[in-house]
Formats: C-alpha cells, structure tokens, sequence
C-alpha cells in the first residue's frame, strides 16, 4: 500500500538479461535427468524380469505333488521338493534359536551395559575389540564360514554333514546382521523410558528387560525375520556343511539339503530347469512376503516410537 | 521522496497444500534501498523473502496466488535459474561450500561459464574486495573457506552472491548467527552495498532495523497463522509515528 | 535377590558380545590353521604365481583363480557402477516420492533374492545369449555372463548406501548452490557430489567386497575350467568370453572331495580370499570414518 509521503515515478525498465549458457545448462540437464530415469527404471525393470521369468517358469511345475513328494534323484531330478522344505525349515529353527540370543544379548550388551564402562579402561577397550570383530565378521563372505563350519564342526568336532554343522556355521553368517539391527532397535528407544525406570529404584537388568526390551521389541523382531530371510536365500555356507542327501533329516546330526541347495543341484547335476524354475518361484514368493513383513514391522516400530 | 520500483508483490498469498502461510500481501520495494522485513517469530518473515528467488518453488505442495514481479516482470514466468541469479540470497547461517575460498567465490561464475582463470580471479577479488573480506584472505585464497570464523564465512557468502552480479540481495538475518562485532561489519557493508544492489533483508532485531534500513515492512500472524502485512513505508515513519497499534506494539516491546 | 539376577545377566550378556569377536578368532586360527601346510610345502610364491591347478598331480597354483575373480569383478564393477550411482542419484535427487516409494523397495528387494536364483537365471536365460555371440570355443559360460549376474547382485548394496550418502549432505549446500542460479543438476554435479564422495567410494568399495565373495551364482555359470582367461580369438575384447574359476569357487566345487595337501590348499586359497576381503573392508571403513569428521 503507497502510503502518503512517498511516490512510484516509473518502472526501471532492465529487462531479465539471459546468460550465454543458459540454454546448454537447461539441456545438458534434461540429457542428464533422462539417462537418470533411466538407471531407475532399468532397476525395476532387472527386478521385474528376473522375477518375472523364474516365476512364470516355475509355476508350471508347481502343483500338489511337486510340494508334497519328496525328491527321488534319478537323472533328470524326479520328484517333488517336500523333504527340502522340511529341512529348510529346520535349519531356520536351529540356526536362529542359535544366533538369534547370542546376537541380541551381545546387542544388550554393547547398547545398555558398555556405555556404563567410564573409568574402567580394560572392559571399555574390550567393548571396542568386540564392535571391531563384529564389523569385521560382517565382512566375511559366506563361503568362508562355511569352510570354517567345514574345518570346526563337520571335521574337528566330528559332526558331520548335519544340520548341525551347518546351523552353527550360518549363526556365525548370522551374527553381524542381528547384532547390528538389534543395535538399532535398542538405541532407537528414548532415553527417558530408561531413566524413568531406574528412577523407580529398579536394577539395570530388571529395566533392560522389562523396559527397554519390549520398547525395542519390533525392531529386535525385524532382525529376526532379515535372519530368517538370509538362512532361506544362503547357499555357499551350508553347502559345504549341510551335505547333499535329499532325504528328510532325522536328528539334528542328519545331513540334508535346503531348498536353496535343492536348486543348485537341480541346474548343476541334473540339469531339470524347470524344476529348479520351481523350486526358484518358491523362495521368491517366500523372500517377497519377508520383505513385506520387515517393511510392515519397520512401520509399527516408527509408530510405537513416535507416539511415545 | 521518489523511489523506483525494483520489487513487487500484489495481494499475493501463499500456501503449503491447504494451509495458508501468507495473506494477501501488497509491498512495493524500491531499488537501490534498504528494506527491512521484521515481525514475531514464526509469522512468514522468511516464507516472504524466498517468494523473491522462489526458493519456496522447492517445497514440495507450495501453491501462490497474486502477482510477483521483477522489475515489472512476472518472476514466475522468467526462467527461475536466471532469476535467481539476477535475485541472490545470503542464508541465516553461513554455508561456505566444502571448497576453497577461490572456489567458493568462482562457483558461481563457472557455472554460467566462465572459465578463464584470469577472467575468474578478477571477478573473485572484485567480489571478496566489495564484500569487505578482500584484505583478510587475499594471501591464502585456497585455503578451505570452513577454516574461516563465523562474521568472515558470512562475508564470504556475501562475496559468492556478489560474483555472479546479481541487482537484488536478499539477506536471511544475516547476522543472526554472528557475534556483535562481526553484526555490526555485516551492516556497514549492507550499507555500502546499497549503491550498486537492491538489499531486502529480513531481521528480527529492531534496532537492527531501525538503524540499517530505509524501508520497513511489518508482518504479523493473524488467527489462523498465516502472515500478513500490518504496516509499509520509511523506516523512520514507522518506528517513530506507526500508524496501527500493533507496530507501535511490536515496536515498543509489549510482545513478539 | 535382584542383585544376583542383575549381576549374573550382565556377565552372560557379556559373554554373548565376546563370542562375535572368538567367532572371528577362530575363524582365523582354523583357516591358517588348515592352510599352514599348503603355504609350508608349496610355498607362498609357487601357490600365489602358479598357472597349473592340478591337485592330481600335486600342482596348486590358483593364479588363475586370482585372476578369474579380480577380472570378474572388475567387469563387474564396470557394469554395476555406473548404473548404481546413476540410481542412487535418481532416488536421492531427481525422482519423485510415488517413484521412489516403488523404486528402492525394488531395489530392496533385489538385494534379497538368493544368489542360486540369480545363477539360474544366468544358466537359463544369460548364458545362450552370450553362447550366441559368433566366436569360436565360445560356450556362453566365462567372464561376460560371471560378470552381468554379478553387477546386478551388487547393484543394492552400492546404490543403497550411495544413496544415503547424498541424501545426507545438508540441505544449505544445495540451497546456496540453487540460490546462486545453478540448474538442479550443475547442484548435483558441483556441490552434493563433491560433499558425498567418500561416502559414494566407500559404497563402491563395499561392492567390490561383495563381488569378490560371491560363490554360488558365480559357479553356475563362469564355467569353471582352471585357466587363466585369454582372449579366444584375435579381438582382444573376446577375452571375456573366456572361461574362468574364482577363488570362491575354487573352495566350493574342490572341498567335498579334497583331503591332505589338496585340502590344505583349498584352506589355502581361503586365506588369500579372506585377506583380500580385509584390505577391501577396511579401505571402506576408513574412508566412511574420514567423512564423519
């Protein structure tokens, strides 16, 4: 609003000058961006058409008797795959009921309890010795654990090709990733839930455990699950420690083989594609509604938290 | 007093999706003038500086109405890159790239394409010499600009926007983050920069805008939060004979 | 009473973080452990450099399997890199949030497909393709077809953490860069780039670790045979035709069957693996710590 004591005269007239480059800066940006769309299209596209063609492949030869019978060798992979899905479910129990307390204990451990090590130097370097394993354990690659599992558990503890073997030998693979998500869901819990505990006069573990544990409780289960996801998708761990028999393990001492396993096999010795295709379908649809779950949990976690 | 128009809103309004953040604002800004934006925390001081380099076009669901104009120019209809050259901002906390001062001073410059290092190397001592930050830095000009105190890092800024010959400078509260004395660098260099520049800056410290400014706007939340203007003119008007109650309010310290 | 509770749950809590790093520890002894007399007998040199791998004659040189896994992954590299950052830029710059909101949990989801699947496919599908290319003793098995499964598998792990990387560079670079009149993408290229580079190389590195440690996908379909790859023909491009093993899958298709200074070599070969692996993940780490700071 012009107030009283003060007049506009004119306009200044200097139009909006364009630099020279302007119209190469505008295009080289446009060229750019499309070649960006397409990386990210071409990332959906990879997923879709892998997906796609194992999963289209392999309905063909999923029906009742496919999941129901187990395999019976042969040259060109007769059979179903029942016997690999019960042993698949078996190593998920064994190798999680192992990794999963020595992971969220040492997540406990390294969340709740380390931070209390001020002035007591030699525990305080050990914390630091035990961050620096767990990274480093999450560098190895699996097929080194399962050497290690190999020269550990099969030979020199004279368990075998088991399911054994290969449980221990996939809770090491395991433990990083346990720990390191349980980390996450631990120190995500607001101090103030610790605090107000301990100011009841409860003992650290009485808080930990009755406090921040259930806070953290998704989070700790996502982990759970991304373990559960990677023992179904590994392969070069228990392949050397798991054995090859397709037959229904009896005892945790018993050898078997994973649906992951099945498949390999599958492709490499018999050459039956089609029933690998199968088998393949399967674990996607079964790494899929995983992947969902972590998501969905993930969502629950952000929720708890941000209502608290 | 004859003034010429370099900015102007008319009964402009702006939006965050549904939600109203400023109503119907009608300011004229005159060229080669000091204009001071002041008024509570939190009532659009800021949202109102960005309409002029539309930076809040960055938001996502940012919506405007009315008119906005450059030197007669619709600013929504020129090319925003070049406006924004044309209009430059210096933040409430200085953010000095992660370069060196030379290149912190060149970037602009290089990235409308000049690249001949002697071309460069006047411009950035041109820049750093109006910026009052010349003298000081001359002898060391690779030296990481994160290196610098807080009043030289601003002045930095101040010369990065300055490189790419804008004709209007927006200022953030620019000393907000500063020391007394590093403030009071910054506003005898505002002061000499509005000979060759358009200064529009935004301040929450009155005396601040009362001592550095030629024109004042006031702005003010109403009962649904969005900011409007209350009252606009010579400085000296408003902080000696305001014409609503609120401003002589806001002035005099009864709130805000 | 919750005195002894509390002190006894911290030390076994204790005990369960100690057992990652004697994880560690024993991975290590056992592996030297089982290589010592590989390393003993063949000696360092004879091991490392030789080109013949032939346990039935008491012949263990894995240069070929040093060599078939660093040009796998170089390939690899050279496919998946590019295309990664492309997309770590595209999510964190350029695409809108419903393309996003589709994008990275395919991403995502790519990341979790078993390697055996990705092999399959590499048998079924990748391997013909390639077979097709017209030069002679070309099987469709070998470096190109090890090295386009291998790009994909670790097209996850680089573009998510490069693109945590960008995202992380704070806002007020990208806005004074913008303010300055820059185009988004001068921004990308001038400022938010520069500011994410150790993040980026540290997600590339890890890639590069990844690549190096795979094993099953890598067996099904880079044939396998014990040489040192060359070209097949006079191009020298067509060397990517040619097959190759990599030291995982040295380890994998031998350690059923190995025993004695056989079994021992493959320990062997895990060393050198491992110790590769190492190098990689701590130039990583180093460089991730350098940017915090």
């Amino acid at each position: 609003m012009q107030d009283a004591g003060w007049r506009i005269e004119h306009r200044d007239r200097t139009f909006v000058l364009t630099t020279s480059n302007l119209a190469w800066r505008h295009f080289a940006q446009r060229v750019a961006f499309a070649l960006l769309w397409l990386a990210g299209i071409m990332a959906v596209a990879v997923l879709v058409v892998v997906v796609a063609y194992v999963v289209l492949q392999g309905v063909k030869v999923i029906n009742p008797e496919f999941l129901l019978t187990p395999p019976r060798g042969g040259l060109s992979g007769e059979g179903g795959i029942s016997t690999t899905v019960v042993t698949t479910l078996y190593l998920v129990l064994l190798t999680i009921s192992i990794a999963a307390p020595l992971g969220v204990g040492a997540a406990i451990y390294l969340v709740e309890y380390a931070g209390q090590m001020q002035g007591q130097g030699r525990l305080a370097y050990l914390v630091g010795v035990v961050r620096f394993g767990v990274e480093l354990l999450a560098g190895v690659p699996s097929i080194i654990f399962g050497l290690f599992g190999y020269a550990l558990f099969v030979t020199a503890m004279h368990l075998g090709f088991s399911l054994l073997s290969a449980a221990l030998a996939g809770a090491c693979l395991l433990l990083p990733v346990v720990i390191r998500a349980s980390e996450e869901a631990l120190r995500a819990v607001p101090r103030s839930f610790r605090e107000g505990s301990l100011a009841l006069g409860t003992t650290q573990w009485q808080t930990v455990w009755g406090v921040v544990v259930p806070a953290a409780l998704p989070g700790i289960i996502t982990s759970v699950v991304l373990s559960v996801g990677r023992v179904i998708s590994e392969t070069a761990v228990f392949y050397v420690t798991l054995g090859g028999s397709y037959n229904l393990p009896r005892s945790i001492l018993s050898g078997g083989r994973s649906m992951a396993l099945h498949l390999y096999y599958l492709a490499m010795d018999t050459r039956a594609f089609e029933k690998a295709m199968g088998t393949g379908a399967i674990l996607i649809v079964v790494i899929v509604l995983i992947n969902l779950i972590i998501n969905f949990l993930s969502h629950r976690l952000a929720a708890r938290l941000g209502g608290a | 007093m004859e003034s010429v128009v370099k900015l102007e809103v008319q009964d402009y309004h702006l939006f965050y999706g549904d939600f109203r953040a400023l109503r119907g604002i009608s300011v004229q800004i005159p060229a080669h003038h000091i204009t001071a934006i002041i008024g509570p925390s939190g009532c659009g001081k800021s949202t109102f500086l960005r309409t002029f380099n539309r930076m809040n076009d960055l938001i996502p669901g940012v919506r405007v109405e009315g008119q906005a104009t450059l030197d007669g120019q619709d600013i929504f209809e020129v090319d925003v890159v070049e406006l924004r050259r044309l209009v430059g901002m210096v933040f409430q906390r200085p953010n000095p790239f992660p370069k060196s001062i030379f290149d912190n001073v060149a970037y602009g410059p290089r990235a409308h394409g000049v690249h001949e290092r002697a071309r460069l190397a006047g411009i950035v001592e041109r820049s750093l010499r109006d910026a009052a930050l010349w003298d000081e830095v001359k002898d060391d000009l690779g030296k990481s600009a994160l290196a610098l105190s807080g009043g030289q890092q601003q002045r930095l800024c101040i010369a990065r926007a300055l490189a790419v010959e804008p004709q209007v400078i927006l200022m953030d509260e620019p000393a907000s983050a500063l020391d007394p004395i590093a403030t009071l660098r910054i506003e005898e260099l505002i002061q000499t920069l509005k000979q060759k520049y358009t200064i529009v800056i935004v301040t929450h410290n009155m005396q601040q805008a009362a001592r550095a400014s030629d024109y004042t706007a006031f702005l003010m939340m109403d009962e649904e939060r969005a900011g409007y203007l209350v009252e606009y003119g010579p400085t000296r008007d408003i902080f000696t004979n305001p014409r609503h109650k609120q401003t002589e309010d806001y002035i005099t310290g009864r709130f805000g | 009473m919750r005195y002894i509770v509390d002190r006894s749950m911290r030390a076994l809590l204790l005990v369960s973080a100690l057992v990652s790093i004697f994880v560690v520890f024993l991975i290590l002894v056992f592996t030297l452990r089982a290589g010592l007399r590989a390393f003993r007998e063949i000696g360092l040199v004879d091991l490392l450099m030789g080109s013949v791998w032939r346990p039935g004659q008491e012949q263990y040189g894995i240069l070929a399997m040093i060599v078939g896994s660093v040009f796998v992954t170089i390939l690899a590299v050279a496919w998946g890199v590019p295309l990664s950052l492309m997309g770590a830029i595209f999510l964190a710059e350029v695409a809108p949030a419903w393309v996003r909101s589709v994008v990275r949990p395919a991403v995502e989801l790519l990341a979790g497909i078993p390697s055996v699947v990705y092999g399959l496919f590499g048998m079924v599908v990748l391997v013909p393709l390639v077979r097709r290319i017209p030069v002679p003793g070309n099987t469709g098995f070998g470096l190109l077809s090890a090295s386009i499964v291998l790009a994909v598998m670790i097209l996850p792990t680089i573009t998510n953490i490069a693109e945590d990387a960008i995202r992380a560079v704070p806002r007020e670079y990208k806005e004074g860069s913008l303010a300055l009149g820059t185009t988004h993408w001068q921004t990308i290229v001038g400022v938010i780039l520069p500011a994410a580079r150790s993040g980026i190389v540290a997600a590339v590195i890890l890639g590069v670790g990844r690549a190096l440690g795979e094993t099953m996908a890598m067996i099904m379909v880079i044939g396998n045979s014990v040489v040192v790859p060359r070209p097949l023909a006079s191009n020298p491009l067509t060397i990517v035709l040619s097959q190759a093993r990599t030291l995982t899958g040295n380890i994998a298709v031998e350690i059923a069957y190995a025993t004695g200074l056989h079994e021992s070599a493959i320990f062997a070969t895990g060393v050198v693996l491992f110790v590769l692996i190492i190098v990689v993940n701590s130039l990583a780490r180093l460089l991730m710590r350098g940017r915090r700071r």
